[in-house]
């Protein structure tokens, strides 16, 4: 059987030595073959962005070279996919090699789109590239005093980020000793402070405890930079000195010139993770159209449950699990505190409040990252 | 020509009925239609509210075995 795994992030790299380990004896015995298609040789850490943006860690430390991830059963090329050709199981690449398969996953991830909102990209700072983080780094070092207004687009990874962001952004002027000289503003698009109630409910107090001032139902429509003023979907506007931005994001452009799904989202069944309407093409990760979120933990337990079903396929000729929809969020509260969110498609987290050891687990996860992708952890 | 989208919610704590709702309509045309699917029973308030807000017609809702089915248009 030819499985065939497009995308080398997260989702895509556990899945990968997730079925070599399962598949070890089928792959020496030539009854089954992985072959990963990859944009790129290195692999990025991508939460680590969020801490490049403080200068709390460098560019270089967020990389490995995506060959020394994985398995040695695996085929890695780095070739982008360009055409799907899903009735005939068929994918080809940029630079003109096609690929036939028996089973295909698809975990292309998705992309910030600042773009789409008029004024955004040039106007404001955000962590999302290794670029912009380290722009937003100096710009953070340069600034001496005045309104910081963080604005969230709707989808965007990592559904803690603006949280994240909020509470580490008072944290960094504190320790730099001007937070008298700054005002910061927290806006999200929902009537309340986040998405999740009881993050909502436990984060809108520590908010008020540190000064910080939010404003709910509130959806970036256009930035005056002129002006320096963030407008709203809602007819609000507010008044900045620095803007930081969480993007909206959209699935990768290939998926959308494919027709694959709109915004580039995959329409994917919640439990079995097959592309809808095709019983050899899974999704995972970014990629999907599942309403959860767009996170590193949602993938990592997507292709665990993949890795399995395929495995499975191979071996009895059918899948033998669904996904339940588990995600695991940690949710750092400022510099050295942290808490986590665990949730599924029943039960709903109930984060405890945040302690320094739930931190220092997030800075070890941070390296143990690296087990976690070669699917050891 | 306008079209109608069923945005499946169920189940969602995060990003949320409302937040999967609003993704959608940022990439909906205007005179587009979604029909929201939900089991969070505050979407009931919190979709209305949202959708007056902003100046988009909200169609109605209606409880199907413990599913809301909220219909939207987008007016702008």
């Amino acid at each position: 059987m030819k499985i065939l795994i497009i995308g080398g992030g997260m989702g895509g790299t556990i899945l990968a030595n997730n079925l070599a380990r399962r598949l070890s004896t089928e792959l020496k015995s030539g009854k089954a073959k992985i072959t990963m298609l990859t944009a790129s040789e290195k692999h990025m850490y991508q939460p680590g962005l969020l801490y490049l943006a403080f200068g709390r860690v460098t560019p270089d430390e967020l990389y490995k070279d995506q060959a020394t991830l994985l398995e040695p059963g695996v085929t890695l090329v780095v070739d982008p996919a360009e055409e799907f050709l899903l009735d005939q199981n068929r994918v080809k690449t940029k630079g003109g090699k096609t690929f036939d398969y028996d089973v295909l996953a698809i975990a292309t991830g998705s992309r910030p789109v600042p773009e789409l909102i008029p004024g955004l990209a040039e106007n404001s700072e955000t962590f999302y590239t290794e670029e912009t983080a380290v722009k937003m780094f100096r710009a953070l070092h340069a600034f001496q005093g005045g309104r910081v207004v963080i604005a969230v687009g709707v989808p965007h990874k990592c559904p803690m980020a603006p949280l994240e962001i909020t509470f580490m952004l008072h944290d960094y002027f504190k320790d730099r000793g001007i937070l008298d000289k700054v005002q910061l503003h927290y806006t999200y698009p929902i009537g309340r402070v986040h998405s999740l109630e009881n993050v909502a409910k436990w984060a809108a107090p520590e908010f008020e405890r540190q000064g910080i001032t939010y404003e709910t139902l509130f959806n970036v429509k256009e930035i005056d930079g002129k002006a320096k003023v963030v407008k709203s979907e809602e007819g609000t506007e507010t008044p900045y000195d620095m803007l930081i931005s969480i993007p909206a994001h959209r699935g990768m452009e290939v998926i959308e010139k494919n027709k694959l799904g709109a915004g580039g989202w995959i329409p994917t069944n919640r439990s079995k993770l097959n592309m809808e309407g095709r019983n050899n093409v899974f999704v995972l990760g970014d990629t999907t159209n599942i309403p959860i979120s767009k996170a590193g933990s949602t993938a990592h337990f997507e292709a665990e449950a993949l890795g399995e079903n395929i495995a499975a396929m191979v071996k009895i000729g059918s899948p033998v699990r669904e996904y339940d929809g588990k995600v695991f969020c940690f949710i750092e509260a400022g510099k050295d505190r942290a808490t986590y969110a665990m949730f599924d498609y029943l039960n709903p987290p109930d984060p405890k409040p945040p302690t320094k050891a739930v931190h220092w687990f997030k800075m070890a996860y941070n390296k143990l990252y690296w087990s976690s992708a070669r699917g050891l952890l | 020509m306008s079209e109608k989208r069923v945005v499946d919610a169920r189940g969602s704590f995060c990003p949320g009925p409302l937040m999967e709702l609003i993704g959608w309509m940022k990439m909906a045309q205007v005179g587009d239609e979604l029909e929201l699917l939900s089991t969070d029973k505050g979407s009931v308030s919190d979709v209305p509210e949202w959708v007056k807000k902003v100046g988009h017609e909200f169609l109605g809702a209606r409880e199907e075995s413990g599913v809301w089915h909220l219909t939207v248009k987008k007016a702008k």
